[in-house]
């Protein structure tokens, strides 16, 4: 399967690193050259030698995405640091390129909602996943106490 | 009528400003601070502080009871968002959106959000009209509604020149309906030589410049956008 991950941050690069694990085609876009360290956390290699690939260039700018690789790309994973840019590239995934699988990473409760409701992107929101863990914890000290 | 705008940047504020001094209701939002602060001083409650993209800040500036939505933010991933929203969320029947980047009009015009109003590209245009002998202007593009306006210069040695404008062999879907000659622009009649040197101005469907403009500049036809 081919994955292409844009934003090489926290979630991108470690959801990257993973799906070259699992043995998957992998291709990172990111805007910032710096962020290819990120890709090499954890790795005893660089993220190419492990076998990744890796584009600079903005989300937005299709040649990029392009070049990327996005019109072999089985699955799109949106996870930038803008919710916002998310949303618009994970559409552009799906309404443009028809990538099958397309994952947006929205921080905002309220837009990953909404836009996970109208069905053509799933979208993820940590936000949310996070405020049922704190409120579940508090709920399990309660019942505890 | 009521009208929300997203932006407190020049294109915003002028817009804001304009819209009251013609009597509309109008809310306008900003997302910074320090512009916010400028801004309320000179129209008071009629900025609102917040990211328009969020939903509830939307919904505060009334979008579901507004007539017209116009996303002008500096960041067009923002503008597209909004526009969404606003129509699909909302039900907000008029929008109108600014692409900062031409570039990623193609972006608006995939996600259905239309107008797009790119105003690098009409400075461009502006510009290409001014500077003589570039070939091939757009005038004018009316997307939606399948019609373009160019200006072309007549060369010496094409079809066009010499000829009357009934002779003129044009395709289907396009027609002169100017003639601009130093002296002063006019509108052809069947009968007006168009002499080499002339500047047409040629309504068309999309699609049709190469052809038109071949006619009347040869086949050097650039592109002008």
């Amino acid at each position: 399967m081919f994955v292409l991950v844009v934003g090489a941050g926290r979630v991108g690069a470690s959801v990257a690193r993973d799906a070259l694990a699992q043995g998957h085609t992998v291709s990172v876009l990111d805007r910032d050259a710096m962020s290819h360290e990120q890709l090499d956390q954890g790795l005893e290699t660089s993220w190419e030698e492990a076998g990744g690939q890796f584009t600079v260039g903005a989300a937005l700018e299709s040649s990029a995405l392009i070049a990327a690789g996005i019109e072999q790309a089985n699955v799109f994973v949106a996870a930038t640091n803008g919710d916002n840019t998310n949303l618009v590239v994970a559409q552009i995934a799906e309404q443009r390129f028809g990538v099958s699988k397309v994952i947006a990473r929205v921080l905002d409760p309220a837009r990953a909602e909404w836009y996970g409701a109208r069905g053509s992107i799933q979208t993820i929101c940590g936000t949310s996943r996070a405020i049922e863990l704190v409120e579940k914890s508090i709920a399990d000290s309660v019942g505890g106490a | 009528m009521y009208v929300v705008i997203a932006g407190g940047g020049k294109v915003g504020v002028n817009l804001a400003r304009e819209l009251l001094s013609k009597g509309y209701e109008v809310t306008l939002i900003e997302q910074r601070r320090d512009r916010y602060t400028v801004i309320e001083d000179e129209l008071e409650h009629v900025v609102q502080y917040g990211d328009a993209t969020e939903m509830w800040v939307l919904e505060r500036a009334g979008v579901l009871r507004a007539d017209l939505l116009v996303a002008v933010t500096g960041d067009d991933e923002d503008n597209i968002m909004i526009c969404q929203m606003a129509r699909e969320k909302y039900m907000c029947e008029r929008i109108v959106a600014r692409v900062n980047n031409p570039r990623n009009l193609e972006h608006f015009q995939l996600l259905g959000i239309r107008p797009a109003v790119s105003a690098t590209n009409m400075i461009l245009r502006l510009i290409e009209h001014e500077v003589p002998k570039i070939g091939l202007v757009h005038l004018l593009e009316l997307t939606d509604d399948q019609i373009e306006i160019i200006e072309v210069e007549v060369l010496e040695g094409t079809v066009a020149a010499g000829k009357i404008v009934s002779d003129i062999p044009l395709p289907d879907g396009s027609l002169i309906i100017s003639v601009l000659r130093p002296e002063g622009g006019f509108v052809p009649r069947a009968d007006t030589l168009i002499n080499a040197g002339d500047e047409v101005l040629v309504v068309l469907a999309p699609g049709l410049e190469t052809e038109v403009a071949a006619v009347f500049s040869g086949t050097q036809a650039a592109s002008g956008s």
